[in-house]
Order: C-alpha cells, then structure tokens, then sequence
C-alpha cells in the first residue's frame, strides 16, 4: 500500500506546503522544489506500474473528467490510466462529440463539467491561457494536458523523470549541468516551453534550435541559448529532444518541404554522432519518422527513450492526480486551501 | 430647439495651448459669443463652474460604437464614429443615418468605409457619403494591403478634400498575431507580430501621402520607429498627423501576464521602450491626437482564452483622466492637453469646435482636473466595461456637459 504522504519526508515543506497548488496550469506556476516533489512522488508509481497488479484505491469514488477540446490520443490514454489505476471514476469528454461543436462556449462548458460535481478536472485546448480560464470558473483541481502554444506541464515532467531514470540519478535529484537540445517548431510547441521552464528551473544547460520562422521571439530571455544550426547545437549535448513538426507548417509557409527540413534538422545517426557519445534522444511523439528523426535513431535500443517517456507520463500523471486530490480526500496536513493558480 | 442663452461664470478657460485663465463665457444660439470678461445678461442661464476648469467638450476620433452614458461621463460631445458596424458605414443612406443617432444630445460624426465593405480592393461612394454627413474617410480596423488600392484611393479623397484615418499594422506581417513578439508573447505562447509591421505600413503610407497630397491620419501610432517617420515627414511638411490611446501611453505587453482579455488591443500592446516612446512623441508634438477607441464589449468577445477574444476596450470614461496624467507628470501643460482631446481632431474632421472662441459651437466641458475616482469594471456608464484600467485609481472628472449650449450632462 503507498503512502499518501510524501515518502521523502524532511526533503520538502511539511504537507500541503510541499506542493500548495490547487491546479497544476504551468511548470511557470510551480518553484524548482515543487517539481522535484511531483518527480520524487512518480517514483512509486512508476514501480506500481511495473507490476502485475498496477491498481490501488487511493481515488475509489473520485471523478475524473478529461475534458479534451483537441485531439489526442496518447495524452488522452496516458490520464485516463493514470486515473483508473489510482481507482478513479474516468470519464472521457471528446470535443468532437461535445456541445462544444454545437456553439457552446468555453465557459459554459467549465460550469457544466463544474456542476457534475468531478473531483478534478484534466483539460486540452487549442488556446493559450484556455485551462487557466476554465481553472478560475471550476471549484475542483485543474490539471492542463496542454493549452495552445503555452504549456504542457505534465509532459515536461514526464521528460524530466525519463532523464533521471536515464541516467540512473537518485530520487531527488536535479538535472544539474545536464546538456538538453531541444530541436524542431520551438514556436508553436507548448512542449518545448514547459520543457525550457522545467530543465532551467532543474540546472539544466538548455540550446533551442529551429529555423528562424519556428524560433519565437526573445526566446533567450526564458534562460537558454537559440541555435539555427543543428550541428552546432549537438555539440556536447547530452539529450536530443526531437520536436514534431506539425504536417501544415512543413508544406512552403514555414518550410519549403519536408525533405528540406530533414536536410537541416532530421536527427539522422550521422548527426547524432556530433552529441556526446553516450546521448540520450527523446521525442514527445507522435513522430514523423524520415523527417525530423530517423527510425534508425528512433528505434536505437540503448540511446532512445521515447517509449521510456511514455512509461514516465503515467507516473507522473498518476502522482499529479494523486497529490492535487489530497485536500479532497482529507488527506493529514493537506487540509488548508492551497494557494489557487 | 435653440437653448436659452448660457453663461458660465467663475471657471478658468482653457484657451488654446496656455495655461487656463480666469474668466467666463457667453453663449447663444448654440454657439459661443463671448469670451474673457464678460457678465451674464438678463435671461441668461447662469451656471457656476466654481473655479474648475471651463474646456472645449472631448472630440473623440475613432470609436466603434455610439455610447451615449460613457460619452457624457468621459466629457466628450463629439465622437467620430468608425465605419466597422454592422452593416459598414460604406453606403451614404448608412452615413446619413448616422449621423444622426446621436441626436438631440452628441455629436455623431461618421467615417466613411474606405472600400466597399471594408475588404481593401473596391473604393466606396465617398463623394455621396461625404455629401451625407461623412467628416472623414477610415480603412477602419485593418489596413489596406495592396498599395495601389491606397494611391488610388488616396487621390480621390485629397480631391475630395477628405482626411484618410488609416490603420497602421502590415497585415502581412501581423497575419492572426493577438500581441507584440517578444519575451511576454514568447512566455505565454500566443501567436505574436514584430512591432516593426507598425513602422513598415507607416512608411508605405507616408510615400503615398507624399505622391497624392492627401492628409493622412494615423490613428494610432504606438511604435518608437513608426513615430520616428512621422517625426520626419512633418518635418519634411507632409499632411501627416498621428493619434494614439491611453492604453499605448500607460500599459505594455507586460500586462498581458495572466492572458487579461481586457488588455486585447488593436494594435497590440508594445514592450515598454515604445510605451515611452509614445511619451516623447506626445511631448513633442508628434502625436497630434488622443481618442479613446472605445469598444465596448461584454463577456460573450472578452471572456474567452485570449487569442479568442475580440480586441478592443471601453475608454470613452477614462479618456480624458488618463490624458491628465501626462500633463501631472510633466510631458504637456494642460492647454495642450485639449489641444489633442479636441481642437486637433476637430480640426482633422473640419467641424467648428473643439476651441472655446467666439463663433463656435458651444460645446463645453465643466472639469475637475484633480477630482480623483476609482475606476470599477462593474460600475461603468458604458455599454460594457473592459477597461485594462479597472480599480486605477485616477484624477479628473467631468462635472458639467453641454452640447450647443445646453446642458446634456
């Protein structure tokens, strides 16, 4: 039976203080010592995950809404597991089949969700700043799977557990003077800036390469260094994080072509050999296989970890869901109001 | 109905760019008679202005909708209405109408849509829309991209006789960007522009201002680059003026933090070196008006995630005070201040007001420049109140109102 309390007791503020969030909107919201707490509570969950039995009670007659209002598949799967596995109730909203389709407006939808009573509610949505929105209307934990161009909170978590993991690093640990390269649409990726804010925060030695149409503006002021030049960017890096770049943006508005692109920005094995040589490469998924990394990189038995990221996010997920449900559940030490947003 | 003769006695009048001296004022007939020294005649209205500040009512250039309360409160008895209504104001029966709906108490003033429904290719009937009330011509809240369109239509109207008010932002560049690139826009993720769209539509249309003669105004320019072309093409003594609004002087990108709807403008919010920019250009003389660009809008345009959100906010209230925090902080005095919030746009638009001289229309402003208030989201005399300014507390209130010599407000 896990604990709920933090098995890391004296490494972190006492109860609720360790983590006084109700929602988890951004890595931005969050202190360098919250996330190491949301990684160090992962851990059980990752070893529950890797037996036979992978369920406990901790959640029984808790609701879950995920409330997607974009597509997904594996963000989707990745909490709706998380949920079942802690014994939640999970139900799955799908924009597509929504009222959402029909004219309703964001808000509207919040209060609807918010008067079914769900104990916490996982939202997606095509806009910046939509989960946050639906957070201050909503009187239950608001977890973002993933606003707009802004935030993916869970993922950069997810990614900063596989580094961990990787590179065999106790629990507790940082990612200090850890060289990351983060490579593709660092614009339009939530991935990448919830990344950047997380492996920043963690001591990690961050380069962002794109071309200059997909580099967003004044990037550096967020605490990495911007690249064009791919080979440049490789050198010494110690994680390749390959960004998928979305099919519409590869076809003359921003890319001449894909084949172009994988001319200055595919993760080939060639150019994977300008890293250090121990290097790990990891990508969100799903990916474009030929275009911005080769299977043969993609597939590598020692050096990928892209499916180990996907091991990671239900862990992490599940400890997401687990610590932001504890003032529901009357949990000791995490009664207070935590501090919203 | 002419209004019963007026004096208002005991004010100081702010009389072109001095400092306010002490006087009264006579009016009749709608018009203003007499100035300075004068004493009420029998049968006059009396009305104590009990030392305040006696000013020409606020020309307001470029508001999206007639809100007559928030009109009244923020002291404004003329406002220059935008052709972005639904339909657009590019038909003279659209023009006429109007012009009229601010009637008996405010002054309507319609821009003319520059094209035909505000697309940017075909030139809308300006001749007869001018002929139905229409003071200015307006490309509304996009700008013109094919800049032959522009010539041609800034030819006609330097005939014509018409002011183009212009919106400057390269929509090439701007494509659907809701903010400013920069370190705030890059944060938040959300699709942004470089501010240099500003200055590149800015210096396409001081060229083609030069090569047609036509007097073009930009409604707001809020830019340190843009400003500084239009610094040099007044000096080189081009018909060229600039307007900005309160939000481009007091606010950056910086309040975008927490993605407030509220601070969704058009053109965006700049990063703080053009916020003070925006300063200097009003200090000297660059900028030639201050408007509110009220827009109200309620909840159904603004609460939403903010790329989603309408651009655009309710300054109609909070115009004049905000403008008075420049003349507090130095940058102008306050006969300059009016010069901007009325005699200049009046100019712009060719109506007689906008100076307190005798002869022109008796359209007054009774101010209490140091009176401070609060300003409240919730309680506002406008349509809506999507002010970026709300719990601000700030100073100067309009006390009385008239239109044409008569007491509105």
């Amino acid at each position: 039976m896990q604990s709920p309390t933090s098995p890391q007791a004296g490494r972190y503020p006492a109860g609720g203080l360790a983590f006084p969030h109700r929602d988890l909107t951004g890595i931005g919201q969050l202190a360098r010592h919250e996330i190491l707490y949301l990684l160090d509570e992962a851990e059980q969950w990752v070893e529950l995950n890797r037996q036979p039995k992978k369920k406990v009670d901790l959640l029984n007659g808790l609701t879950i809404i995920n409330a997607f209002f974009e597509n997904s598949t594996r963000t989707l799967l990745s909490f709706e597991i998380a949920g079942k596995r802690l014994g939640a109730d999970v139900v799955n909203m799908h924009a597509a089949t929504s009222s959402v389709k029909k004219g309703e407006t964001l808000i509207d939808t919040a209060m609807t969700l918010n008067a079914m009573r769900a104990d916490a509610i996982v939202i997606r949505h095509a806009s910046s700043g939509a989960v946050r929105l639906i957070a201050e209307k909503v009187d239950c934990p608001v977890l973002n799977a993933g606003d707009g161009q802004h935030e993916h909170p869970t993922q950069a978590l997810l990614d900063a557990l596989t580094m961990r993991h990787a590179l065999g690093l106790p629990v507790g640990s940082d990612l200090n003077g850890l060289k990351v390269t983060i490579c593709g649409d660092i614009l339009h990726s939530r991935v990448a800036r919830s990344n950047i804010l997380s492996l920043t925060a963690l001591g990690a030695d961050v380069r962002v390469c794109a071309p200059p149409a997909l580099m967003p503006a004044e990037v550096e002021a967020m605490g990495v260094t911007p690249f064009f030049d791919f080979d440049a960017a490789l050198k010494g890096a110690n994680i390749v994080m390959m960004l998928r770049l979305q099919q519409e943006r590869m076809s003359g508005q921003f890319i001449p072509s894909p084949r172009e692109y994988r001319h200055l920005y595919g993760l080939t094995p060639e150019r994977l050999a300008k890293a250090e040589p121990d290097a790990f490469v990891m990508h969100p998924g799903p990916m474009n296989r030929g275009i911005e990394i080769d299977s043969t990189v993609a597939d590598h038995p020692t050096c990928s970890l892209i499916t180990r990221q996907v091991e990671m996010g239900v862990a992490i997920r599940m400890a997401c869901l687990e610590v932001l449900t504890r003032r529901a559940r009357g949990v000791a030490g995490w009664e207070a109001e935590g501090v919203a947003a | 109905m002419i209004a019963q003769p007026l004096t208002i006695t005991g004010g100081k009048l702010v009389l072109g760019s001095g400092e306010p001296v002490s006087g009264a004022l006579r009016c009749e007939g709608g018009r203003i008679v007499a100035l300075g020294d004068v004493t009420p005649q029998d049968g006059d209205e009396v009305f104590d202005a009990g030392g305040k500040l006696v000013a020409p009512g606020l020309v307001d250039l470029g508001v999206f909708a007639v809100d007559k309360p928030a009109f009244h409160f923020g002291g404004i008895t003329r406002a220059a209405l935008m052709p972005d209504q639904g339909p657009v104001l590019d038909h003279p029966a659209r023009v006429r109408f109007a012009a009229q709906s601010g009637k008996p108490d405010m002054w309507v003033h319609p821009l003319a849509a520059a094209t035909r429904g505000l697309e940017g290719s075909e030139l809308a009937e300006l001749a007869l829309m001018r002929d139905a009330g229409a003071k200015a011509v307006a490309t509304g809240r996009g700008w013109i991209a094919d800049s032959g369109v522009m010539l041609r239509l800034l030819r006609y109207c330097a005939m014509l006789g018409l002011v183009v008010v212009t919106h400057a932002e390269d929509a090439g560049i701007t494509g659907s960007a809701v903010a400013t690139a920069g370190d705030v826009a890059t944060r938040l993720g959300l699709p942004s522009a470089p501010a240099e769209a500003e200055a590149l539509a800015v210096a396409r249309d001081i060229a083609l201002a030069e090569l047609s003669g036509a007097h073009v105004h930009f409604r707001q320019v809020t830019t340190a680059r843009a400003l500084d072309l239009v610094r040099a093409a007044k000096a080189r003594g081009l018909r060229v003026t600039a307007g900005v609004t309160p939000a481009h002087f007091m606010l950056s990108d910086l309040e975008l933090v927490g993605f407030r709807t509220f601070c969704r403008l058009s053109p965006p919010l700049r990063q703080d070196a053009d916020r003070k920019a925006v300063i200097a250009a009003i200090g000297d003389g660059t900028i030639d008006v201050i408007s509110s660009g009220h827009d109200p809008r309620g909840p159904e345009d603004k609460r939403l995630p903010f790329a989603d959100a309408e651009p655009g906010m309710a300054g109609a209230e909070t115009l004049l005070p905000l403008t008075l925090t420049l003349v507090r902080d130095g940058v102008i005095g306050m006969g300059r201040a009016f010069e901007l919030l009325a005699t200049n746009p009046a100019k712009l638009l060719g109506v007689e007001a906008g100076r307190l001289e005798t002869g022109a229309k008796a359209d007054i402003a009774v101010v209490d420049s140091v009176r401070p208030w609060i300003v409240n989201s919730d309680k506002m005399a406008a349509a809506a109140g999507n002010t970026p300014f709300d719990r601000r507390p700030v100073e100067g209130r309009v006390t009385a109102l008239f239109k044409g010599g008569k007491q509105v407000g």
